[in-house]
């Protein structure tokens, strides 16, 4: 199930969240978007992450988001891949090579995941609350 | 290789461990194996005239696996025309299939054109084809259920059937739709306990003489556990099937070719006819074997003949590549 949060919501919570503790780590995921643009484009790149897929492995295998990131996995592994959470709130379908899939996440919690063509491949996605 | 002449391989059948490690020697070079009772013997290169001398069974039939139809990268961008390959050697065969079994993964994702295209080329072998689903065969938004309205008539549960031909007793498992997500323990497929009560009944009333040959996508035996390579709930099967004088489990998956004796069971996974992948833990990942060169390709193909000889038990499998 896709979830989306009102934008103007959405800018509120991510001004808040930039000066919060545990933003470091959404930063660093976001610096290869920094650009001289400067603030603006930090906030815009802060409600985005990424897990790429290759080798048969989720990379980062865990990662920390707040609430309202829209999470991108990126297929680049010469395999085909499909993310489903142990609880059924986001399935892909199968992607192929260079293939991706989004889904934001709204509510804060763990939401483990495998792909569901090879269930080993295990990872997990960790939402904390926005502003905290 | 040079010093071997059809004299000894019309003797192989009294191959001695000297012989038997040089037939090894020949390994990846196009040798025609067989295995019976688990005793592997040589019958000559591929293509030779000692490949013909297979015993003339009271049942031949041939596997051909993971087809993949629908990859496009190194090192095979056209699997099509490997499964043609594949395809007309069977057609070749002096002695004709009674029928073939396709081990999985049929298509690369599960798409229609790639299904349309894998039955356009083995239509041509004319022959009877019972089809398992690998798990790329059952990638769609539905759940397979794209695979079960193709290729799932007549068969149980989610695609699980059996039939008996010429005195051996065939059944094809399904371990593809069911899992144990490898969070606390491993990743592995499962067979599931609705499957596995309605095999438990379907060999019940059968004589234990009766040669079982157990079909599955992934192994039934656990061969790399860290790649997935194995069945959660596959010692559950086999108990069904222990007592039975000659079991035959043959799967794909893996696409290479990885035997193994239990008893009166043998084990054999299948090459692909699409693309090989590494022997398990030598590479940081299962997947194709990008790196084989284009004129190397066809030595790691290959499809396999199961020769049941009546009243002897085992059978013979040939396992060939589509090296010419």
């Amino acid at each position: 199930m896709l979830t989306t949060m009102n934008p103007a919501s959405r800018r509120r919570r991510m001004t808040l969240l930039l000066g919060a503790v545990g933003v470091a780590a959404l930063l660093a995921a976001a610096l290869p978007e920094l650009t001289a643009a400067g603030a603006a484009a930090v906030t815009a790149a802060a409600s985005s992450a990424t897990v790429d897929i290759d080798n048969f492995a989720f990379t980062p295998a865990a990662l920390t988001v707040t609430a309202g990131t829209t999470v991108t996995w990126k297929n680049e592994d010469d395999s085909p891949h499909r993310i489903g959470d142990k609880n059924g709130t986001f399935k892909s379908a199968a992607l192929d090579t260079d293939d991706s899939f989004s889904h934001t996440f709204a509510a804060p919690g763990e939401y483990p995941y495998i792909c569901t063509i090879h269930p080993y491949m295990v990872g997990t996605i960790i939402v904390k609350p926005a502003g905290s | 290789m040079a010093d071997r002449d059809d004299k000894d391989l019309s003797g192989a059948a009294k191959m001695n461990r000297r012989g038997l490690l040089k037939c090894m020697a020949w390994t990846g070079t196009g040798v025609v194996w067989t295995l019976s009772g688990g005793v592997p013997r040589t019958l000559g290169l591929i293509g030779g005239a000692a490949a013909a001398e297979a015993p003339q069974g009271a049942l031949t039939f041939v596997q051909i696996s993971d087809s993949h139809i629908g990859f496009h990268l190194p090192p095979n961008p056209d699997p099509s025309a490997t499964l043609t390959e594949a395809i007309n050697k069977i057609k070749a065969m002096p002695t004709q299939p009674a029928f073939l079994v396709h081990t999985g993964d049929i298509s690369h994702l599960s798409k229609e054109e790639q299904w349309d295209d894998a039955d356009q080329i083995i239509k041509s072998a004319n022959k009877q084809v019972f089809f398992l689903p690998g798990e790329h065969d059952v990638a769609d938004a539905d759940n397979g259920k794209a695979y079960l309205a193709r290729y799932g008539k007549n068969t149980k549960g989610k695609g699980w059937y059996s039939f008996d031909h010429g005195g051996v007793h065939f059944i094809g498992l399904i371990n593809v739709f069911e899992f144990q997500p490898g969070f606390k323990s491993a990743g592995l497929a499962k067979i599931g306990d609705e499957q596995l009560e309605w095999l438990e009944k379907d060999v019940k009333g059968l004589s234990a003489s009766t040669p079982i040959v157990l079909m599955a996508h992934l192994p039934l035996w656990t061969i790399y556990e860290q790649w997935g390579w194995g069945t959660q709930d596959a010692g559950r099967a086999l108990g069904y099937v222990k007592r039975f004088g000659s079991v035959t489990v043959l799967n794909g998956h893996i696409h290479q070719i990885i035997q193994k004796v239990e008893g009166n069971v043998t084990f054999h996974t299948a090459d692909s006819t699409a693309f090989p992948q590494p022997a398990p833990g030598t590479a940081p990942a299962p997947g194709p074997m990008k790196e084989v060169p284009a004129n190397e390709l066809r030595k790691y193909l290959g499809i396999r003949t199961v020769n049941y000889v009546r009243g002897k038990g085992a059978p013979a499998l040939i396992d060939s590549t589509l090296i010419a």
